[in-house]
């Protein structure tokens, strides 16, 4: 016994490295398989004021291009709106009926924290789940282009897990036949400004310029814009083609983004359920 | 293609590297691990940031145990200005290579993208040391060896 102590006590370095370096491994194992526990990660109070004091400063450099961005989008919404109104006095009921039944309502929230640099990227911003947000929830750019999904709340800040993370798959089509494809980032290529479309059925025909949308299968409504095909046909091992694209969605300067609740996704979600997936 | 966003320097494991010869184990792993935490907690990368730095702890107990005799050590700390350019330089490398390489690997958590990995350790390995002899010499204290 006392010869055990010796030896342990003589190459203490060793046995405490083991002991620590297996506590680090559990945590960042635990990490990646289950649920994050939401104590020390940036939608944490502490962290998540911090990185809002910091963001104060940043806005600042960017004010200039956000107006102008914000300017645009004015103009676009007011555009869209006069276009409405003309609709609506034609068709009276219809679109009061349309109006109460709309199924998807937009937040807009501020980034606190932004990464672009990792191979796993998360951003956190400014509402949660006082706001009404919800793991799960799609989240898109001001102008145009998914950013990702939520994924933990707290009840002032939300992180999302955005595109460029090795998890994220968004279902998306082909705008001109509607083929269906997954959105990913990451595979061998890094760079923030392209994605690839995966899992195309091998007798579409791609061409460069086609334009890649939403499916409106996830959460995500159908139609938004997500970037254009660069380099089609990609053949891979697999009964499915690919395609690279260009993002319109520019990571780098995202200052606001847009979360959009869905009204009937819990309905959706229950009716779901009930399908075993092998039946 | 450029290599701006491949390379990423970590200097805060410089704090690690310099803490003095005297200092027990036990307080260094714990050290190492409450600087990974932290750096952890603001990365979202629970654990990865601790398990490299206590990675680096290990090397640096091993390094000076085998490169130093323990009864002769009469200087105060690891650093550039006391043990000079060549010991310390090996000293840092190895450190660096060890944390970056625990680093990245539990980052991307899988081997599938190994070459992208080692060419993103490699990268920020270079930068990290720069930026590590830079600051050695900046603080540089000129001592009768």
């Amino acid at each position: 016994m006392r010869n055990l102590w010796i030896f342990v006590s003589r190459y203490n370095a060793f046995f405490l490295f083991i002991i620590f370096s297996l506590i680090g491994i559990y945590l960042t194992v635990k990490n990646n398989a289950y649920q994050r526990s939401v104590t020390l990660n940036s939608s944490n109070e502490v962290i998540g004021t911090a990185y809002e004091r910091l963001n104060i400063f940043k806005r600042y450099l960017n004010l200039g291009m956000v107006n102008d961005s914000l300017a645009a989008e004015n103009a676009k919404l007011k555009s869209q709106l006069l276009a409405l109104n003309t609709i609506d006095t034609a068709k009276d009921v219809k679109v009061i009926d349309t109006l109460t039944d709309q199924q998807y309502t937009y937040l807009a929230a501020k980034v606190v924290k932004n990464s672009v640099t990792l191979r796993n990227n998360i951003m956190t911003i400014n509402k949660g789940s006082l706001d009404g947000i919800r793991n799960g929830m799609a989240v898109i750019a001001p102008q145009r282009g998914v950013v990702g999904l939520i994924r933990d709340v707290s009840e002032h800040l939300a992180t999302i897990q955005s595109l460029l993370h090795k998890d994220t798959r968004i279902s998306v089509s082909l705008k001109k036949n509607h083929a269906l494809g997954s959105l990913v980032w990451g595979d061998g290529n890094f760079d923030i400004r392209k994605a690839f479309i995966k899992e195309v059925p091998n007798h579409i025909k791609m061409y460069v310029g086609d334009s890649v949308v939403t499916s409106g299968y996830g959460s995500f409504p159908a139609g938004i814009f997500v970037g254009k095909i660069i380099k089609p046909n990609v053949a891979t091992n697999d009964n499915f083609l690919s395609g690279e694209l260009n993002l319109v969605t520019d990571f780098s300067t995202l200052q606001y983004v847009y979360v959009i609740k869905d009204k009937k996704a819990e309905e959706q979600k229950a009716l779901e359920s009930l399908v075993k997936p092998n039946e | 293609m450029g290599f701006y966003d491949l390379s990423t320097p970590f200097i805060y494991i410089l704090f690690l590297l310099l803490l003095p010869f005297g200092i027990p184990n036990i307080l260094l792993y714990l050290l190492a691990f409450g600087t990974g935490l932290t750096l952890d907690a603001f990365y979202d990368t629970m654990g990865v940031h601790a398990t490299a730095c206590v990675v680096l702890a290990f090397v640096r107990i091993s390094f000076i145990s085998i490169s130093l005799n323990r009864d002769a050590i009469d200087d105060p700390e690891p650093s550039l200005s006391y043990m000079g350019f060549q010991w310390f330089s090996l000293y840092a490398f190895l450190c660096v290579i060890a944390h970056h390489l625990v680093l990245f690997f539990l980052e991307t958590f899988r081997l599938s993208e190994i070459g992208y990995t080692l060419m993103r350790c490699g990268l920020s390995c270079i930068f990290t040391l720069l930026i590590i002899l830079l600051v050695e010499f900046i603080f540089y204290k000129r001592t009768s060896r």
